[in-house]
């Protein structure tokens, strides 16, 4: 029963724009899995890729991308918990999925890898624009890069670039540092800055550029330098996640298995970083890591236990959460000594970092303002490579009763005296006036 | 009719032997009395009966939702109740900041009838309240009315009041408002007023002081009363009126009068800081010294009195200007001058439509038309007059309080149309002076002429003269037999025997005044005919004007008659379908029905405490919709309400009040300008307004879909085609529309669940063609075609 209760509660708090989330509060991790291909070539040919997603348990379940049966969602249950797009050049999905039925499935709390290319079709385009990703509006343009090309035995046209330029962010990443550079061989894309949602997971050298490398530059390219975003990943509101790469071809088994070396740098490296990238990065997307929840909140007076429906101004109160993190696993407890609460209303009247005791649990005790009014406790958690935490709880804050102030002030005295002697002197008065005949 | 009838009927009673003739009287009046109450209860069941027994309007819901909390939780937690319902997030102190007095009369009575085992619901005792008051007000009336002029003239004005239509439209079953009690509770204030002040017993003086203790309790109108009777003391010393009786009807009023209303927690410390209250103060002193001169005066010989007079004046003199000059300044440090809003506009009427638009925006605070006398008060404006000249002769204490009375009552009509109800009782009493007198004078001339009885004409005339007298003879009897059973100082009764001989000699010249036979009886006719028609009208004013709940609106038209019952049909869908914890936003008028009748809460109510927190609703209405979605996000609205009367030809929607959530809005936030919603200085919501008009939030929610009704978009309020007929809303959503479109609800979309990229894609139209031929699949089914 009272678990039930802390999962009822919490299902409360987390303020999701959509009710319909997939990742169970339990396990978040996603297990099912759609990937549509343009055609089953790319199964064989990027099987490393699947290998690592399937060993790590997921399950699979490959179509192509016009198959006239493929669907996302039957009687309104969603099939899948995930689903994976390599199928850059299709130009119209079978069965019921289109860009909408793509859109609501990220809507609804599902995760995503998209991995466009050149002459990626109008439909990929759209979904990573619906997602805050501008591909290259030039069909044919590659991302270029004269400087920072990969070694090969060819000269080539430089469109096989090395990057390594990573998003410095363990969570996304994983904690073991990726020591060789990524080879890319694909589209760029540009981000909105104001974009809050997206993150720019590998960007490209300053030295590149974006344009068709068989015809000449006539007018500057509209991408260049490390503005270019090779990799993205999307952290939606309601915590789905959405990978998106210019390149189908550095998820393949070539590139994972390829060496490494950067033009100008004498370090050649074995095996390129791809799929330490890729691995690493598609554990975040699918929830592996990173994924915060939080449970338990409670709150009371200093000195109690039980939780108050209201407060009084000037109370001391204790508020509480505890919050965990998933390992893929199992939760283990979350430690961080940035996470604040706010007593609010209309704007911050407490701002409080929590302090935790590294098992999960977070508190922090403060008094209530001389303010009353309905407040809310606010835990506002936005961390990079986190999924966000925004716990609400409404609190009524009320003022003094009337037999809570002070009866006799000390400063009054003078007044109780002024209005005891006065009515004495009345009395006397009364009496005298009466009787003195 | 009751009153044509009930005075005729009294005056043959007085034909036989005194006290045969007094026990008649006394047994027949009381019969009266109590038929008039009856009438007074019945005559305001038309809204339970055309209707049903339910809540009337805004503030008696806000009272009953009080009320239900006070019966459910006991005095104490009444008292500290701190509600987080409305005003989100501020929430609002009920204890504090509500006049108690007719929430615990109601909790009284509920308790009682139920310890009683008589086991009505709180709303019924909530509905019935008001009438039960007005059957009190009336006897109250009665009273007062016998201490001014005797009898006869309290039993009309008794029955007028029972159904003058100005109070029957604050008093009908349902209308559970303040006015309701405050009203009874203003005249019995009085009553005792005058009772002491004809009497000079302490013993009045207290009850007037509880009874104006009732009336702080009840309505914040008590700065009449604290102001009326401090004018009448005035006017009684100017006068040259002074008496101990006056010192008695008044000192203890204020002193215990002003203490009691301290303890009201919603008046407290303003009962003697505001400057409401300084004109008893300054009368209280005034009155001090007026007594102090009147005693030196009575100890000094003349001559010495002489110069104490020119010293002390002198002295007095300077001392007074120095106080004046303090308290000037203390009043004018303060911006208002210490008057609040309302009764600053008052004082000066154009003083709120320039500072407070909230208080101006209020349509019982607008000045009333003329026609809107006639028909509150019908021929009592004929008869006023010749009651105020009925005062006059003879101008007793009493009688000039009357005067008093309906001369500021009337300008305060004249300001705001609501205190017409102050108006109201005062025209009743004039009226019934003017009628019971002049039915006195057409009758005894009749009688004075009747071949039948002229034999015995003198004594009866005699008689008839000195019955007509029996108020003040009434008064002079109780006071001399309680002087003789006190054995007060003889200087009192003195006077009564001064004051006697003029009406004796009044008397003598009255047996003479006997008009013609035929004119008396053709008067006599004209005047119950007279009486009838103000009957007919009132009744008719309380079956057909006053009796609509207008939360039920009914029409009729040539296909019989339509019920509106949108607006409890929209708050039944808010309380079935929402969260609890819900936040519904609507313009304030609608904040007490939400949270009493939908329990949602709400950002504002018609308790118009915080002028920013509605400008802010204001402002957001006013605003295109991103600022607006912006706006209520932030204060966790989750569904926003409108009314919306253009389908039907419901005149008072939002719309048409929109003006004044431009005007309290821009008078907040200053980037809201009242120009931009008028095309050359006219409001208009067709082809001709402005882009800011049509691409605001008020018109966007109310005209949504409305050009789906009837194809062209016609606006039977304002009888044009709407300006914007095809929009879409981005930020808000339609989730309710009642059946007549009156109410219409809003849900906030919540925030993008992703950021879309700038790339404009020509396929992305398929898409939102596609989610909005859903929606529209989806929507809410027309219910005209």
């Amino acid at each position: 029963m009272e678990k039930f209760w802390v999962i009822f509660a919490t299902s409360i708090f987390i303020l999701l724009p959509f009710t319909c989330n997939s990742f169970s509060l339990e396990t978040p991790t996603d297990r099912r899995v759609l990937v549509l291909l343009d055609d089953f070539a790319i199964k064989s040919s990027h099987s490393s890729y699947f290998n690592s997603l399937r060993s790590r348990g997921f399950d699979l379940d490959f179509k192509l991308a016009d198959d006239p049966k493929v669907a996302l969602q039957r009687y309104g249950q969603y099939l899948y918990d995930a689903l994976i797009l390599f199928c850059p050049s299709v130009e119209r999905f079978g069965g019921s999925i289109d860009v909408a039925a793509i859109i609501n499935f990220v809507d609804s709390g599902h995760d995503l890898i998209i991995a466009a290319d050149v002459n990626a079709s109008d439909l990929i385009r759209e979904v990573a624009t619906e997602c805050g990703v501008d591909f290259d509006e030039d069909p044919s343009a590659m991302v270029i890069d004269h400087t920072g090309y990969a070694v090969s035995e060819t000269e080539g046209d430089h469109t096989l670039i090395v990057s390594a330029d990573f998003i410095k962010s363990d969570v996304i990443l994983g904690s073991k540092k990726i020591t060789a550079p990524v080879l890319f061989q694909g589209i760029g894309h540009s981000l909105n800055p104001v974009n809050s949602l997206v993150l720019k997971v590998l960007s490209a050298s300053p030295s590149a550029y974006s344009a068709n490398p068989k015809s000449k530059l006539s007018t500057p390219p509209l991408l260049t330098g490390s503005a270019i975003a090779l990799v993205s990943v999307i952290q939606a509101r309601n915590n789905a996640r959405i990978l998106i790469s210019g390149s189908l071809s550095m998820f393949s088994n070539r590139f994972f298995r390829s060496g490494v070396q950067k033009s100008g740098s004498s370090t050649k490296h074995e095996k390129s970083g791809n799929e330490q990238f890729l691995t690493e990065i598609s554990k975040w997307v699918f929830h592996e890591r990173g994924h915060l929840k939080a449970v338990n909140v409670k709150h009371h007076k200093v000195g109690e236990t039980d939780e108050p429906a209201l407060y009084r101004i000037n109370d001391e109160l204790v508020y509480s959460v505890e919050i965990y993190e998933w390992s893929g696993e199992s939760w283990e407890p979350y430690v961080a000594d940035d996470v604040q609460v706010q007593f609010y209303m209309m704007s911050p009247y407490v701002l409080k970092t929590l302090s935790n005791d590294h098992k999960g649990l977070y508190s922090a005790s403060f008094k209530v303002p001389d303010v009353y009014g309905v407040f809310q406790f606010k835990v506002e958690y936005q961390k990079l490579g986190y999924t966000s935490l925004s716990l609400a709880k409404q609190i009524p804050v009320r003022p003094y009763r009337h037999n809570e102030y002070e009866r006799f002030m000390p400063t009054a005295y003078p007044y109780y005296g002024a209005a005891f002697s006065t009515m004495a002197g009345f009395f006397i008065f009364s009496f005298v006036h009466l009787y003195n005949k | 009719m009751a009153a044509p009838e009930t005075s005729t009927a009294a005056v043959p009673s007085l034909y036989t032997n005194n006290a045969l003739r007094n026990a008649f009287g006394g047994v027949l009046s009381f019969f009266i009395l109590l038929l008039i109450g009856v009438m007074a209860f019945s005559i305001r069941l038309f809204s339970v009966i055309k209707y049903e027994s339910v809540i009337h309007e805004f503030d008696p819901y806000f009272n009953y939702r009080v009320t239900q909390f006070l019966a459910k939780n006991g005095i104490y937690e009444f008292w500290n109740w701190f509600d987080d319902r409305t005003w989100y997030p501020l929430g609002r102190v009920i204890g504090g900041t509500v006049y108690p007095g007719l929430t615990l009369t109601a909790g009284t009575i509920w308790w009682l009838l139920n310890s009683l085992n008589i086991p009505l619901s709180v709303e019924t005792v909530c509905v019935f309240t008001a009438p039960i008051f007005s059957a009190l007000a009336s006897w109250a009336t009665f009273l007062l009315t016998k201490e001014v002029k005797g009898t006869g003239a309290g039993l009309t004005a008794a029955a007028l009041l029972a159904m003058v239509p100005s109070y029957i439209s604050r008093s009908v079953a349902g209308s559970y408002d303040n006015e309701a009690v405050a009203i009874f509770a203003l005249i019995f204030t009085f009553y005792l007023y005058i009772k002491t002040l004809n009497t000079g017993s302490l013993f009045y003086a207290t009850l007037n002081s509880i009874a104006y203790f009732y009336m702080v309790c009840s309505w914040g109108g008590y700065t009449f009363i604290i102001n009326l009777i401090p004018m009448h003391v005035l006017l009684c010393i100017v006068t040259g009126r002074f008496s101990s009786r006056l010192y008695i009807a008044y000192a203890p009023l204020v002193v215990l009068g002003t203490l009691l209303a301290a303890l009201v927690p919603v008046v407290g410390f303003n009962a003697v800081m505001t400057s409401e209250h300084f004109a008893s103060f300054l009368v209280f002193i005034i009155l001090h010294v007026v007594a102090f001169v009147y005693y030196i005066k009575g100890i000094l010989s003349p001559k010495m009195f002489k110069v104490a007079v020119t010293l002390v004046v002198s002295v007095g003199l300077a001392v007074c200007c120095a106080v004046i000059a303090v308290l000037i300044a203390l009043v004018a440090s303060s911006p208002t001058k210490g008057w609040s809003g309302r009764s600053l506009s008052l004082l000066d009427p154009t003083y709120a439509s320039k500072y407070i638009p909230i208080i101006a925006s209020v349509s019982e605070h607008q000045p009333p038309t003329w026609p809107s006398y006639f028909m509150d008060i019908n021929v009592l404006a004929f008869l006023v007059p010749a009651g105020i000249v009925a005062c006059f002769s003879p101008l007793s204490d009493s009688s000039s309080f009357v005067v008093l009375y309906i001369a500021t009552s009337v300008y305060f009509s004249g300001v705001m149309v609501r205190l017409m109800l102050v108006f109201a009782p005062a025209a009743c009493i004039t009226s019934g002076i003017a009628l019971s007198q002049s039915f006195d004078v057409f009758t005894r001339s009749i009688k004075f002429q009747l071949p039948g009885i002229s034999s015995n004409t003198e004594v009866d005339a005699a008689e008839t003269s000195s019955a007509t007298a029996e108020a003040q003879n009434d008064a002079v009897k109780t006071e001399k037999s309680e002087e003789t059973s006190k054995n007060r100082p003889s200087k009192k009764s003195k006077k009564k025997e001064k004051e006697e001989k003029p009406s004796t000699k009044a008397k003598a010249e009255k047996r003479l005044i006997a008009l013609p036979l035929d004119s008396s009886v053709i008067s006599l006719l004209l005047l119950i005919l007279l009486g009838a028609f103000y009957v007919v009208h009132c009744v008719w004013a309380a079956a057909e004007a006053y009796s609509a709940p207008s939360i039920v609106l009914t029409s009729h038209s040539h296909d019989g008659l339509h019920v509106f019952d949108d607006f409890r049909e929209a708050y039944a869908w808010l309380r079935h379908n929402t969260d609890v914890d819900d936040k519904v936003a609507s313009w304030w008028d609608y904040g007490y029905q939400t949270t009493a009748m939908a329990n949602r809460t709400v950002i504002v109510d018609n308790n118009t405490w915080n002028n920013t927190h509605i400008a802010t609703v204001g402002t957001a209405m006013s605003s295109p919709e991103k600022a607006a979605w912006e706006i209520f996000h932030s204060l966790d609205v989750k569904y926003v309400l409108v009314v919306f009367g253009g389908l039907v030809g419901y005149p008072s929607d939002d719309i048409n009040k929109f003006l004044w959530m431009v005007r309290i809005g821009g008078g907040v936030f200053p980037h809201i300008k009242e120009p931009d919603y008028l095309r050359d200085g006219q409001y208009r919501i067709d082809s001709q307004a402005t882009p800011t008009m049509l691409n605001c939030l008020m018109y966007k929610l109310s005209y949504y879909r409305f050009v789906e009704t009837d194809g062209k978009g016609f606006d039977r309020v304002r009888q044009t085609e709407i300006g914007k007929k095809y929009f879409k809303l981005t930020h808000f959503e339609e989730v309710f529309t009642t059946h007549h479109w009156m109410v219409r609800i809003y849900k906030l979309k919540p925030p993008k669940n992703r950021i879309r990229g700038k790339t404009k894609k020509s396929k992305s139209k398929t898409s939102s063609a596609s989610s909005r031929a859903k929606r529209s699949g989806m929507g809410k089914k027309n219910p005209w075609h």
